[in-house]
């Protein structure tokens, strides 16, 4: 089945309305808390049942982490969304904020209510103006309606929701950089511990989640977790968007059961394009390291398949690389990326991200050398696990994917100094 | 702190439309009062929008002043977040994505066209200094691959014509403006026409 | 605080809950490698250099940000750990150049040191390197930023300790640079801490650039000279010139710190106009001269003015930085001459509390406890600019306390206040006043009848009360006074209020005082009022009447009262009017080549060896770091020298060890006695106008602080100061 959670407004006139949003039952989970129906627990309880893993790449149990947060805690508490999107390759958020932006409202609300914090932000990358308009309406939409502002529906429930804008930082989308960006400073990780549920933004507990992770809430709720749970696999409950790009004849988001085999993914999105052969997969965004051909179109689309064929689910979003590609090009473009947008704090990420880059632009140039395989490798794997964030891990992984499915045509272009495939 | 050096003309009312400082005083209003600085990013770009599409040390200055946070918690945010320019750009800004997606689907021949339509290499601002072309990171819209964006608005599922015909929507745009004998350097108030899928 | 068990490298070892595993390893003395831990400073845990194993956790952790926990197993040395320091090593080099030979910091970089024990031997790294374009930080630090390793020591000094973020971050990734806001120099007091602070060869001080390298330098401890905290320095030498000043670890005074005054104030020793010869003046022309013939002349000169006058019209000012060994023979000296006419506090206006108060004016805390007080009261206290790294410590009160302030200028603080009164200059008492009152009223049992009676009639207000009451409320609360507290013209009345308000509400109460030794000059005697230890004097002139009312002939000690004092005009005068004017400087130039009579050259700081009491209470003896140039001699040693030649008994010292043991034991004979202080006589508006009214200014309160060129060119060598133009008439 597609389309039934975060996207299922989408078949309707003006899907991002409130309107539409009612139509679809949206709100009715807020009533019931109003009306006293469903406790925190409750929701807490529901949620794990539900194995609603994180939206955001991580793909930690919310349920699990809505829990962490000290809600008996006096003082403030902070509820927020990570609608960053940065990680090349995905698209998603930016179509719930654009087509559903009230489920999302919704699920922050529902969230501030289970962990009593009354203040929300929803991060959203500094490019996101259309999407930044979409929330404002249904902002005020909602708050016309009182779903969000003071005493929520006559309840003694108080939320207020506001949009913050970055400015161009992919690690703002890595939670705790993207609390330093609310704060209004560069977007540089925090170490951890302690964690946003202790000392999140303005050093008060904080939930970070992404777009879709709250987005899916409210459908969780009104049809129950054992429903969403149901719809994908044991451990990977419901349904999950996956962004598909690259060399397929359609691309976009297609929101369908986790479980749902590769190949049935790429035929919702047309195929291959002009027909070429599929030669390989980056099935989480750029940071998930690539799986060739053979191997991807045997696995179904969820974390645990992902994960034991050596990649990961990641934020979903799936690159689809046809036989013309050309993997050196591919690992200088991702290379070049995490250079660019290393935050510059930790040492190893500030100075190995550009040591990759310039290596395997380098070999790009037809001035590789031999013994610069090992070292990419070697640097690669000196930067993993010895970063303050993770961007270090995800600088390292695909470049050592790469090196693992496809050393052959690296070799091939330091022997002969041209791309194996394009000649 | 207080700068000896600071010019008392270069308030930030004196700088920017009235309707900018309004702008910033909604986005004041979203934190907490004690807390200055979670404004700084949204401040700055308002005022970027209103001073020909870049910073100059003046106007962050002044934001910091407007905001009363230290000169150099402002200069940190402005060089770290790519969107800020702190040199001279055009008075459009066409940020061309070339992540693996785009390229994938011919990102480089979008900036190969660009580049000889406009008569300037990515990175550079033309002559007349309304255009500047320039490549960044996959900006979530890989459906629409290549994509680019003009200013604030985005392009999608582009094709030589598509950009020939944003170009266009531009210049004529520009003869208008001319036209009219607008003096403002104010970015914000323009916007091509809508190309829209 | 709870305990917990873990183990270093086999070591088994107690730690706090919640320290980090570096600080435990420190502690411990097992070395972990590091460049961005700091321990006066936040954690940030960015250059991963200090990875250590830690038992169950499959990845090596950072040991500066890693909480130790009950039964933690650590090692420092196994291949997880050695694996992973070298790794983050070899990311630190690749872009850093290897010019170690050019580098200043060559010898004492921790990258280099480093780099020894966990560099690869060979560079794997073959692509280009960053170069990065230097900034100009001002005079007193220079800058190689392609040398910085991007550690933010420098970055987060300025945001925490200081209070003053003056330098950052910038840009990011590969492109990050630190430096100032745009192109500017740093202008804070203390800035150039960064170039200790500073790991590699980034930031290094400016006016030693190149002079020496670090091995060739020697190192003597000694005491810096110019303000009461006492910091404790390390002189770098090299051939008996000071090559720098550095700071010495001495926790409970100036922890890691100091401030630049005290760091660059040695350019005036080994680049300033020195004095090599004594020197006669004849006919008005300099003429050096030998030892023996400048003493001679020297005491015949004195004999006959104070001869003439019976003592009356001959007296001698000692200046600030003047040591306690010093002191105590110029007044051993002048009193066996004949005359009681002598002061250091050449910039008093008020005189009446001579004869009450303490032997030793300064703190009855000691400084450390800044750090914890709940409520800090500063009186007119320019704490930033008159002892910097004071600030640093009631700044840091403010994580939890409250700072308020009575302040009849515009101060500049690093720290927020809770409140701040601002009265007139000449109604700085009166606003006293109004919060002993209202501290009076919340407690009415403490203060004396006639106490109670002269406040009677003072009015106060709310903000009155509140900071009265704050004070009371606190745990622990002190009263803390500026130099411009005691140059006021009512000093003694509010020196009398801060006691009294001290009294009502359980405080502490330190007075700030001018110059590096006022306690130490003040035990030693160096006033007109009481001798050593304060021991009786028949009452001589006070330092006021001696300049303002003019002198046939004057001894200077190390002192220019034509700049310091603030009846510098009339000194000037005075001076120049003298029969006979006689002047010990380290110096040859200033105004003292028009006035003087004589000139007879003596060591500078670090030149000689002496004590130093602070504003504490804390005596701090110092060797000679180098020897004095050309001819000149310690003071002390001259001052015995011409105790001798007037056949004066006690003058037989051999050291100064010797004279400092002897003061030291009369004073512990008697203890820091205390003679109440008389209630003030009614309040009424002062007159400011006689004498000057601006402070003496960060960077001129000495004379070797105003000969040091590269403190001079600063933008706060002629910003600094407090005008006192908040007059009501
Ligand atoms: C370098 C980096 C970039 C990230 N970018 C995003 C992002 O754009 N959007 C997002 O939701 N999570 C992103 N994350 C993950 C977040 O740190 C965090 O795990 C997530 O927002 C948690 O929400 P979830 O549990 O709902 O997934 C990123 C993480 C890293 C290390
Ligand atoms: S890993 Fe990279 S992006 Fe993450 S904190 Fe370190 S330097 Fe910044
Ligand atoms: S000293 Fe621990 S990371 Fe720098």
């Amino acid at each position: 089945m597609t389309n039934e959670v975060c996207f299922r407004t989408l078949h309707l006139e003006m899907p991002w309305s409130l309107e539409a949003y009612e139509s679809v039952g949206g709100y009715s989970t807020l009533k019931r808390i109003v009306a006293g129906e469903l406790s925190f627990e409750t929701i807490i309880d529901e949620l794990k049942l539900s194995a609603l893993r994180g939206r955001g790449g991580a793909g930690f149990p919310t349920g699990l982490k809505w829990s962490f947060m000290p809600r008996n805690l006096a003082g403030q508490k902070y509820v927020v969304c990570n609608s960053d999107e940065g990680e090349p390759g995905t698209f998603k958020d930016r179509d719930i904020l654009r087509y559903n932006p009230h489920q999302l409202i919704e699920g922050m609300i529902i969230a501030g209510y289970v962990m009593n914090a009354t203040v929300g932000y929803n991060y959203m990358r500094g490019e996101f103006y259309e999407p930044l308009e979409r929330m404002e309406i249904a902002l005020a939409e909602a708050r016309k309606k009182n779903y969000i502002g003071n005493n929520i529906l006559g309840s003694d429930i108080n939320f207020e929701l506001h949009n913050h804008m970055g400015a161009g930082a992919y690690i703002c989308g890595e939670e705790t950089a993207l609390i330093e960006s609310i704060e209004g400073k560069k977007g540089q990780p925090r170490f951890k511990p302690p964690f946003p549920a202790n000392y999140g933004v303005f050093g008060r507990p904080t939930n970070v989640n992404n777009t879709e992770s709250y987005a899916s809430v409210p459908a969780i709720l009104q049809h129950g977790g054992q429903w969403f749970l149901e719809l994908g696999k044991p451990g990977n409950g419901g349904t999950k968007i996956f962004s598909v790009s690259g060399h397929v004849n359609k691309p976009g988001n297609f929101e369908v059961n986790l479980g749902t085999k590769f190949s049935d993914l790429l035929a919702m999105a047309g195929g291959v394009h002009g027909g070429k052969k599929l030669k390989a997969v980056i099935p989480g965004g750029s940071s998930s390291p690539i799986l060739n051909a053979d191997t991807v179109m045997n696995i179904s689309m969820d974390y645990d398949a992902i994960g034991k064929a050596g990649s990961m689910l990641g934020s979903g979003a799936v690159i689809v690389l046809d036989e013309t590609t050309c993997i050196v090009e591919l690992a200088a473009t991702t290379a070049h990326f995490y250079y660019e947008e290393s935050c510059g704090q930790c040492s190893p990420c500030r100075e190995g991200t550009g040591w990759m880059s310039r290596v395997i632009h380098r070999i790009l140039k037809g001035e590789g050398r031999p013994e610069d395989l090992d070292n990419l490798d070697r640097v690669a794997s000196n930067i993993m696990g010895r970063t303050i964030c993770a961007l270090g891990d995800a600088a390292a992984m695909p470049i050592k994917g790469f090196l693992k499915h496809f050393r052959h045509e690296f070799e091939y272009m330091i022997e002969h100094k041209r791309s194996m495939v394009k000649g | 702190m207080t700068d000896l050096n600071y010019d008392q003309t270069l308030h930030l009312k004196n700088i920017v439309p009235q309707r900018a400082i309004e702008e910033i005083d909604l986005w004041i209003k979203k934190y907490p009062e004690e807390r200055k600085r979670p404004p700084i990013i949204a401040a700055l770009k308002v005022v970027q929008e209103h001073n020909g599409n870049y910073l100059t040390e003046e106007t962050m200055q002044a934001v910091a002043e407007y905001l009363d946070v230290p000169d150099v918690a402002v200069y940190e945010v402005a060089t770290f977040y790519s969107m800020f320019h702190l040199d001279k750009v055009g008075r459009y800004v066409i940020s061309v994505c070339n992540n693996i997606s785009c390229s994938l689907r011919g990102a480089d021949k979008v900036i190969e066209q660009l580049q000889s339509r406009l008569n300037i290499r990515a990175g550079e601002t033309s002559d007349d200094g309304l255009y500047t072309i320039k490549t960044v990171e996959c900006m979530a819209a890989c459906a629409g691959a290549p994509m680019l964006e003009v200013n604030k608005t985005y392009y999608e599922n582009l094709t030589e014509e598509k950009i020939d015909k944003i170009l266009s929507d531009i210049a004529a745009m520009e003869l208008k403006r001319a036209a009219v004998r607008s003096t403002i350097d104010d970015a914000a108030s323009i916007e091509p026409s809508e190309v829209k899928d | 605080m709870d305990k917990v068990h873990i183990e270093i490298d086999g070591k088994k070892l107690e730690a706090e809950v919640g320290s980090m595993i570096i600080e435990v390893a420190d502690e411990a003395d097992i070395y972990i490698p590091r460049f961005c831990y700091h321990k006066k400073l936040s954690v940030a845990a960015n250059c991963r250099m200090c990875m250590v194993d830690v038992g169950s956790l499959p990845k090596a952790v950072p040991a500066c940000a890693t909480p130790v926990a009950e039964g933690m197993v650590i090692q420092t040395q196994t291949a997880k750990a050695i694996n992973a320091q070298k790794s983050v090593m070899e990311f630190l080099l690749i872009n850093h150049p290897l010019d170690c030979p050019v580098c200043d910091q060559g010898g004492e970089c921790e990258l280099q040191d480093l780099s020894i024990g966990y560099g690869a031997d060979v560079g794997r790294y073959s692509e280009s390197k960053r170069v990065v374009k230097d900034k100009d930080l001002g005079p007193l630090i220079a800058t190689d930023m392609t040398r910085c390793i991007h550690c933010t020591r420098c970055v987060r000094f300025g945001q925490e300790v200081v209070g003053i973020r003056e330098m950052g971050a910038t840009g990011r990734g590969e492109h990050m640079e630190i430096g100032t806001y745009i192109e500017s120099s740093i202008e804070s007091e203390v800035s150039a801490n960064i170039i200790d602070l500073c790991p590699v060869g980034a930031l290094t001080a400016k006016p030693s650039r190149y002079k020496a390298r670090a091995w060739e330098l020697r190192q003597s401890s000694s005491v810096a000279a110019h303000d009461c905290l006492g910091s404790n320095v390390y002189v770098h030498h090299r051939r008996n010139e000071i090559i720098r000043v550095v700071p010495k670890e001495n926790e409970a005074i100036n922890e890691v710190w100091l401030s630049d005054r005290d760091r660059f104030s040695y350019q005036a020793l080994s680049e300033g106009k020195r004095l090599l010869t004594p020197r006669i003046k004849r006919n008005g022309e300099w003429h050096d001269t030998d030892w023996q013939t400048a003493l001679n002349k020297v005491v015949a000169e004195m004999k006959r003015v104070i001869g003439a006058s019976k003592g009356n019209d001959f007296g001698m000012l000692v200046g600030n930085s003047v040591t306690t060994e010093e002191s105590y023979l110029a007044q051993k000296l002048i009193r066996g001459a004949g005359s009681n006419n002598i002061d250091f506090r050449i910039r008093r206006r008020d005189y009446s509390g001579d004869g009450s108060g303490m032997v030793r004016s300064g703190f009855n805390f000691p400084m450390e406890k800044l750090d914890e007080m709940d409520a800090t009261l500063l009186i007119a206290a320019d704490l930033r600019h008159e002892q910097p790294l004071s600030a640093f410590r009631v700044r840091r009160s403010t994580g939890f306390g409250q700072v308020m302030a009575i302040n009849p200028f515009d101060g500049e603080y690093n720290f927020r206040l809770t409140h701040e009164l601002q009265p007139e200059t000449n109604l700085l008492a009166q606003e006293v006043a109004a919060v002993v009152a209202a501290a009076d009223k919340i407690c009415p049992d403490v203060l004396s009848a006639e106490a109670k009676e002269w406040l009677a009639s003072v009015e106060f207000n709310q903000t009155h009360e509140k900071i009265a009451s704050n004070l009371i409320n606190s745990e622990s609360s002190c009263l803390l006074s500026g130099v411009y507290v005691q140059e006021h013209p009512q000093a003694e009345t509010i020196n009398w209020l801060i006691e009294s308000l001290a009294l009502i509400t359980s405080s502490s109460w330190g007075y700030m005082t001018q110059g590096c030794n006022a306690a130490g000059n003040k035990i030693a005697g160096a006033v007109p009022m009481r001798s050593a230890a304060g021991g009786k004097s028949k009452p001589g002139k006070n330092a006021r009447q001696m300049i303002t009312e003019g002198m046939k002939g004057y001894f200077l000690l190390n002192c220019e009262p034509d700049v310091e004092s603030i009846w510098s005009e009339q000194a000037l005068k005075n001076l120049q009017k003298a029969e006979y004017v006689i002047a010990l400087t380290p110096f040859a130039d200033g105004r003292a080549l028009e006035y003087a009579d004589v000139m007879l050259p003596i060591a500078g700081c670090f030149e000689t060896s002496g004590t130093y009491v602070n504003v504490e209470g804390k005596w701090q003896s110092f060797g000679a770091a180098v020897a004095a140039q050309g001819e000149a001699r310690p003071g002390w040693k001259v001052l015995r020298v011409l105790g001798n030649l007037f056949e004066l008994a006690g003058f037989d010292y051999e050291s100064s060890q010797q004279v400092i043991n002897h003061l030291r034991e009369k004073f512990d004979a008697v203890g820091d006695i205390r003679v109440a202080r008389k209630i003030p006589s009614p309040l009424t508006l002062v007159d400011f106008n006689e004498a000057t009214r601006e402070s003496l200014g960060l960077y001129k309160v000495d004379p070797m602080v105003r000969r040091a060129k590269a403190l001079q060119q600063t933008p706060k060598a002629s910003t600094h100061h407090i005008s006192i133009s908040r007059v009501k008439t």
